[in-house]
């Protein structure tokens, strides 16, 4: 039976003006796969806030959260000691099998970097060492460069005004990068540029969306793809490309 | 002792807690969090005759108190619910199930009706003549008395189960509304269904949802439904089963004071997958101190 975790908050550390580290402590045996997500009450909210894995052990848990709303920056002022109940591992995340025998590239767009993070820790383990491009708006509002870079994964960045990196988009990362296989995590334009890089023959996309219950019950969060309708909770947050249908 | 056992229309319940229709699919996801045969019953997905997506993203919005839905009926069709769904619930839930029944015409309600009142497992037809997220040419069957009882007799001139009319929140009298399926031959009523609402966003100072607008429930619709509840139960003899915003053990013998026989837990599910399971476990000990032996006795105790 899948059970309700308890986790505890042990120290926060803001990256840019709206893009906070949070570290947890708790049981994280729920977690199977880079790219799931955990699902946070939050004290006077009534939904829960659904947050992809940055990194993740046996009892520690790496989220970095964008202030979104009110909700989210609640969740980041909170003090360390605060308890939140937490429902933990959810949804499929990454498959790092899928890239084997390929050169794979980790394309996140703002805060989609969090959980190419704990992928490139995992494709590390498997003996993968992945071509790392991050995309942001400008040099202010990038974060995590140095982590991907300490980790000896090959990173590139674009920034939208040039301010650091390439100016333009990660998509303009990908020809130096000879890379042929993609793992995915942005905004929805930024999913769908990549989608449409010929080089990239094959890839895994994730998605985001508004949720209510984070486990598939509610489908809320269902979208159109080419096995039919699928909850981005629950049979997500992972598509392959050859599923998606924009 | 307290014995949680009620009746509605003659089919009896182990305890008055059902999972509200739309917010527990068919099950399965709740199965991977406890044992459902904990349950009253289930009140499972909205079936209509065709297959639906339902509505475009985004269909979710949070509220105060509660959330907006947009999800349009998403569900498989009829004969795919009972080909693949209902057989896969008989594995998890072995207690009596609420089929709950959606329909854009007469014909159709009729249909799904008669092919979900042929299925052993389901024991009561919900039929929701309320969904405020379902377009079909204007026409919403649940406000207007007289199509309201049009529908009631449709579907009750081809099944043999007891008939629960799921009545909407968004009309002038909605006692007018039960009385008018009551004289139609209604063996019970289910209320409230979401009430019609919406969110704009500041940025892009456009509706949140891409259905613009979308229905209401958690705990803001609570005081709201007991109302109704309270209402209904004076205005008709057939048994009520009470809905929305429903989270705790209290809030479900309050509705059962206003007059329900049975209460729905809805949106609860999705914040705390354990809200059902909880609530029946708090019942005996809310019961106990109101000095409480037998539950059903406390159905319209209020009035």
């Amino acid at each position: 039976m899948r059970k309700e975790r308890l986790f505890t908050l042990e120290r926060t550390r803001q990256l840019t003006a709206d893009v906070y580290e949070m570290l947890f402590s708790g049981d994280m045996s729920d977690i199977t796969a880079p790219g799931q997500f955990v699902d946070l009450e939050l004290p006077g909210r009534f939904l829960r806030r659904p947050i992809s894995i940055c990194n993740w052990t046996r009892d520690g848990l790496l989220l970095l959260v964008r202030v979104a709303g009110d909700g989210t920056r609640e969740l980041v002022r909170s003090v360390p000691g605060t308890e939140f109940p937490v429902l933990s591992g959810l949804g499929n995340g990454f498959d790092v099998k899928a890239c084997v025998g390929r050169k794979p590239i980790l394309m996140g767009g703002g805060i989609g970097t969090a959980p190419l993070y704990g992928l490139a820790q995992r494709l590390l383990a498997e003996g993968i060492t992945p071509t790392v491009a991050l995309g942001f708006r400008n040099e202010k509002d990038s974060f995590y460069i140095d982590e991907f870079v300490a980790l000896g994964c090959p990173v590139f960045v674009a920034t939208e005004d040039g301010s650091l990196g390439t100016k333009g988009f990660v998509t303009d990362l990908v020809a130096k990068s000879g890379c042929d296989f993609c793992y995915v995590c942005g905004p929805t334009p930024m999913l769908k540029a990549v989608y449409a890089v010929p080089q990239l023959t094959a890839g895994q996309f994730s998605f985001e969306a508004r949720m209510a219950c984070g486990f598939g019950a509610c489908v809320g969060c269902t979208i159109q793809t080419a096995g039919g309708p699928k909850r981005v909770c629950k049979d997500g947050p992972v598509f392959a490309k050859e599923e998606i249908i924009w | 002792m307290v014995n949680l056992q009620v009746k509605l229309a003659g089919v009896s319940l182990k305890n008055p807690i059902i999972p509200a229709s739309g917010t527990f699919g068919f099950g399965r996801e709740f199965a991977e969090f406890y044992d459902l045969n904990q349950l009253g019953s289930i009140s499972f997905k909205g079936t209509t005759g065709d297959a639906r997506f339902g509505n475009p993203q985004p269909r979710i919005a949070e509220t105060p108190s509660g959330m907006l839905n947009a999800v349009g009926l998403q569900n498989p069709g009829v004969d795919a619910v009972i080909a693949e769904e209902l057989p896969h619930m008989a594995q998890i839930y072995q207690g009596p199930l609420i089929a709950n029944v959606g329909g854009f015409s007469l014909k159709e309600y009729a249909e799904n009706c008669r092919k979900l009142d042929a299925c052993e497992q389901v024991s009561i037809l919900e039929v929701n003549i309320s969904c405020p997220n379902v377009h079909a040419g204007g026409k919403n069957f649940g406000c207007d008395p007289a199509a309201a009882a049009e529908v009631t007799r449709a579907v009750k001139a081809v099944t043999t189960k007891p008939v629960f009319m799921k009545l909407t929140p968004n009309v002038t009298d909605i006692a007018e509304i039960a009385r008018a399926c009551e004289e139609a031959g209604a063996d019970g009523l289910c209320l409230i269904n979401t009430l019609l609402g919406m969110r704009i966003d500041l940025k892009s100072r456009r509706p949140l949802l891409a259905n613009r607008t979308g229905g209401l429930s958690g705990p803001a619709v609570f005081p709201v439904a007991l109302r109704m509840v309270w209402d209904v139960y004076e205005a008709v003899k057939i048994p009520i089963i009470g809905c929305g915003g429903v989270t705790r053990a209290e809030d479900a013998v309050e509705m059962m004071l206003a007059g329900a026989a049975a209460v729905e837990v809805g949106a609860a599910n999705l914040r705390n997958p354990y809200a059902c399971p909880e609530i029946i476990n708090r019942l005996p000990e809310v019961c106990e101190k109101m000095g409480v032996t037998d539950i059903a006795a406390l159905t319209g105790a209020a009035h």
